[in-house]
């Protein structure tokens, strides 16, 4: 949520508004949101942000009729008919997925929908208008970068990739699900290892000590594992071979010499349960040694287990978990000194391990006057003024703000304009589930599908499915493309629905054998979504700027970078963008304010729906939202 | 907040903004203390950014007494006289800033900007105030800016070395700026220029034929096309002399990032005008400064 508004409802001259505003937000209140959101307080923390939001704006404005909904916009009752109640929606979401949601949706409604997003000192506000202008979805937005599994398990070469590591496997194995699937000792290609050998590594055996087994899992996972990698030749050709890393060698001590004893029955908040704090190393922007990673490490994995142990099996990352975080970064510090990769400090890991998006208030403050500026002009159907604005970082072409005229709806977007896409998939190898794993849900954003060939259902979602049905799709994820009841091979021409979001998309599939593994890592590849033709140097430019503060997907693939996808010096000379544009109209006299006489009853709709905060969540899924706000709660 | 690091409770509420500056701006910031005059909304806005952003302190002066166009832009004052009742403006902006965040010292001066000495400035980083508030020279180490909104329109003048909003500066001969400079800062010109003989906001629709009258003086003067100036243009800064509160958080934006700039250091401060039209949508900057005022 960025504090906006919705729409101050004083205009001064002619007209008087009166406006009724529904807010929508999933999320509750923190301390690191206090910074820009001002409508919160410190005494605020952990409330909803739509129920604060609103009382606060009451305040202030007492005559505004606002609806507070704390609650997730993806939920199937915020439908195309609840969309329909509404002159105007806008968006202060920090997600991809989220955004994409309600495109469709204010689509399906024919309701006009204000986009926006902001990183640091960059930012944007974009106005979409159902056959008007482009949809959210004309220009294919970035999804969130993931890494080949083999970079993260074996060859690292950047500390994300160390990060990623340290999060999603090691933390995972250790204090996650024990029966979720885990690549954490995939090994190179000709060590035969045996699974049931690997679990027991980890497990902490019955009458084993804390001290012990932490050494034990630092050397296995620092010194056994890459000593194993290291072995094969193939791999380290081309690349410099990482370093074993033994406790013994780095911490020669034993290591209950350490101070900061933390007496075992005393009752301790666990918000405030610290390995920092117990070897005495303060400043979160320090980067530590290899030597204070290693005891930071022993430390952490010590307190999980002698202050939260319950947790243990059930813990996922949370980056305001200041353990887990303490233990990421260490974890991932002592990897990157094995692999030569520099080491971070907690500050910046935090950054990287929880997809931390920057972000000031008077970059917020410049969006949101934007947002009702076009919000207005909306309500005011000034359709020749809506603009496209960006809020640039440095001066260009004389100018902050940068407005553009919107472009037309692209011809070829399968979301507004219904065109088919191709898709080239191996059909005698791919099954039916990675089709909806990574076409369906990661690409195309359908969340809860529908999936057809010809008359024939292949699979759906849904509540009122009977026992029979369910059993039948069940077993169609499973079974290969072309051994499906209604078989799909080269040409067949597959119809995937989404029934909240009132889209269809039409796939025709091309049966392809071999596909790259490093540069298509699925498998498999879509396309036909394309970018509309004309002056595609300009719009490459407007599109990375686009990709401002849009989040990721929430999906399950192995992790990403945070989504500053603009950076500093990248933005270059915008030239005016040609080709399809609408004719900005000449010499309009009228104010803004000017409008007609009278009262008007708007309604609007302002849509905060974050699933974690500012942070741009690239794979949290919903089970790590319900558990992080148990604890808050 | 005095000490070298920063505390474990600045840490976490600055966050987001110290991995957008850096810990040594987020230092630089909490030493630092703006002095304020004049609360009209894009003051409040560009206020409450900067006290958000942790400012080590923040002077507000406005004796002017709450009225309802007051608090119809400035959303520092709920509309609640049991609240604002007795209060001048700068005493109840006060009461709701000092809310935004506890770690930075609010307070407020009486008086007039004209009325203090060099001494008294000499005590500020910054001074921010409006553009008809008269004030003498100031010290040379005190970033000065000067901001406006009518209508749809805001202007921001930045002055990092004269520390006066002089009328030397827009003295500059007409014909000596490039072709293309803002339509935009003739007509506010033009219109401060009128407006210098009354109090703020006394400018109304009736006034309209003379301040044409002396835009045409004025371009003739300085050999100057008058249709560089649109007289709608004109118009709509007359008739709206009340600010439009998405453009006071424009502009409050803007200037709250040019004196978070100077503060810490960090970043190229615009030189020197900024201006946001609505109409058009553009937030452009210009440099106006007389070149002969270059050398110090």
């Amino acid at each position: 949520m960025k504090g906006v508004v919705g729409s101050d409802s004083s205009f001064s001259g002619g007209v008087a508004v009166v406006l009724v505003v529904l807010v929508i937000d999933m999320d509750t209140i923190e301390v690191s949101n206090l910074n820009r959101q001002f409508l919160f307080r410190q005494s605020h923390v952990g409330q909803s942000k739509a129920k604060v939001a609103r009382d606060a704006v009451l305040k202030f404005r007492p005559q505004m009729s606002i609806t507070a909904h704390h609650a997730n916009v993806k939920d199937p009752k915020f439908n195309v008919e609840f969309f329909k109640q509404f002159n105007v929606v806008l968006n202060g979401l920090d997600n991809l997925d989220a955004r994409r949601h309600v495109n469709r949706l204010c689509l399906a409604a024919d309701v006009p929908l204000v986009e926006s997003g902001t990183t640091g000192f960059l930012g944007q506000v974009t106005v979409h208008v159902k056959g008007k202008t482009e949809c959210y979805e004309c220009q294919p937005k970035p999804a969130p970068k993931t890494y080949p599994v083999c970079t993260i398990t074996s060859t690292p070469s950047k500390f994300v990739h160390c990060i990623v590591w340290a999060k999603d496997l090691l933390f995972a194995k250790l204090f996650g699900d024990r029966n979720q699937e885990n690549d954490l000792n995939v090994r190179s290609s000709d060590a035969a290892s045996s699974s049931d050998h690997a679990e027991d590594v980890f497990v902490r055996r019955k009458d084993e000590d804390i001290d012990p087994y932490g050494r034990r899992i630092y050397d296995h996972v620092f010194g056994y594992n890459i000593e194993v990698a290291s072995s094969n030749e193939e791999t380290w050709k081309n690349r410099n071979r990482p370093k074993p890393i033994y406790s013994a060698d780095v911490m020669p001590e034993n290591l209950t010499e350490q101070n900061g004893n933390v007496a075992k029955n005393c009752v301790v908040d666990t918000s405030s349960v610290s390995a920092m704090a117990s070897l005495g190393l303060k400043n979160p922007q320090d980067t530590w040694t290899l030597l204070e990673s290693s005891r930071i490490f022993l430390e952490a994995l010590k307190l999980f287990f002698a202050k939260r142990e319950k947790e243990i099996g059930n813990l996922s990352f949370d980056k305001d978990d200041q353990l887990a975080v303490e233990f990421v970064t260490a974890a991932a510090n002592i990897r990157a000194a094995s692999f030569g990769i520099s080491l971070h400090s907690l500050f910046e890991a935090k950054g990287i391990a929880g997809n931390i998006v920057h972000a000031v208030a008077t970059t917020n403050a410049i969006i949101a006057g934007l947002i009702v500026i076009e919000a207005i002009k909306v309500l005011l159907k000034d359709t020749d003024k809506y603009r496209m604005t960006y809020c640039l970082e440095h001066i260009t072409k004389k100018m902050l703000l940068m407005p553009v005229e919107p472009y037309e709806p692209n011809k070829s977007c399968y979301v507004c304009s219904e065109t088919p896409l191709s898709l080239e998939i191996n059909t005698s190898r791919s099954k039916l589930r990675d089709f909806v794993e990574k076409i369906v849900k990661a690409k195309l954003g359908i969340n809860f599908p529908l999936i057809m060939h010809g008359s024939n259902l292949l699979y759906e979602v849904g509540d009122d499915l009977d026992e029979v049905e369910v059993a039948n799709y069940a077993a169609n994820l499973e079974k290969v493309l072309s051994q499906l009841p209604s078989p799909v091979t080269n040409g067949t021409m597959l119809t995937v629905e989404d029934l909240q979001q009132e889209l269809t998309c039409n796939i025709n599939i091309k049966h392809r054998e071999e596909f790259d593994e490093e540069k298509e890592p699925d498998g498999m590849l879509l396309s036909g979504w394309t970018q509309a033709p004309p002056a595609k140097d300009d719009k490459q430019s407007m599109n990375d700027k686009q990709s401002i503060g849009n989040g990721g997907d929430s999906s399950n693939a192995l992790q990403t970078e945070p989504a500053d996808a603009v950076k500093d010096g990248e933005m270059e000379e915008i030239s005016e963008p040609s080709g399809k544009k609408r004719k900005l109209s000449e010499g309009s006299k009228a104010s803004i304010l000017d409008a007609t006489d009278g009262t008007r009853n708007h309604k609007e709709v302002e849509k905060l729906d974050d699933d974690d905060d500012d942070d741009v969540v690239m794979f949290d899924d919903l089970d790590s939202m319900t558990n992080k706000k148990k604890r808050l709660q | 907040m005095d000490g070298e690091e920063l505390t474990e409770q600045e840490t976490a509420l600055y966050d987001r903004q110290i991995r957008v500056w850096g810990a040594d701006a987020q230092r630089r910031l909490s030493k630092s203390h703006i002095l304020v005059c004049g609360m009209k909304g894009t003051v409040a806005e560009f206020c409450k950014n900067i006290v958000l952003a942790g400012v080590g302190s923040l002077t507000l002066m406005d004796d002017r007494v709450v009225t309802e166009e007051a608090w119809s832009a400035n959303f520092l004052i709920p509309p609640d006289e049991n609240v604002y009742g007795g209060k001048t403006i700068a005493e109840v902006c006060c009461d709701s800033l000092k809310d935004f965040n506890p770690m930075v010292r609010v307070s407020v001066e009486k008086g007039d900007l004209s009325s203090l000495d060099g001494e008294f400035y000499d005590k500020f980083d910054v001074v921010v105030k409006l553009i008809n508030e008269k004030c003498r020279k100031l010290s040379k180490r005190v970033a000065f800016y000067t901001v406006d909104c009518r209508d749809s329109c805001g202007e921001i003048f930045v002055d990092l070395q004269n520390h006066k909003y002089s009328k030397e500066a827009i003295s500059v001969p007409w014909r000596a700026l490039p072709r293309k400079a803002s339509k935009l800062y003739f007509a506010l010109r033009g219109v401060f220029e009128e407006a210098e003989g009354r109090s703020p906001g006394e400018i109304s629709i009736a006034d309209l034929p003379a301040v044409l009258k002396l835009k045409k003086e004025l371009c003739e003067a300085n050999a100057l096309n008058a249709s560089h100036v649109t007289d709608s243009l004109l118009e709509r800064l007359i008739i709206g002399t009340r600010e439009f509160p998405p453009v006071c958080a424009v502009v409050g934006g803007i200037l709250g990032q040019e004196v978070i700039k100077a503060i810490s250091c960090k970043g190229e401060p615009l030189k020197n005008f900024f201006f946001f039209d609505v109409m058009d949508g553009k937030g452009v900057v210009e440099d106006v400064s007389n070149p002969k005022k270059e050398s110090k």
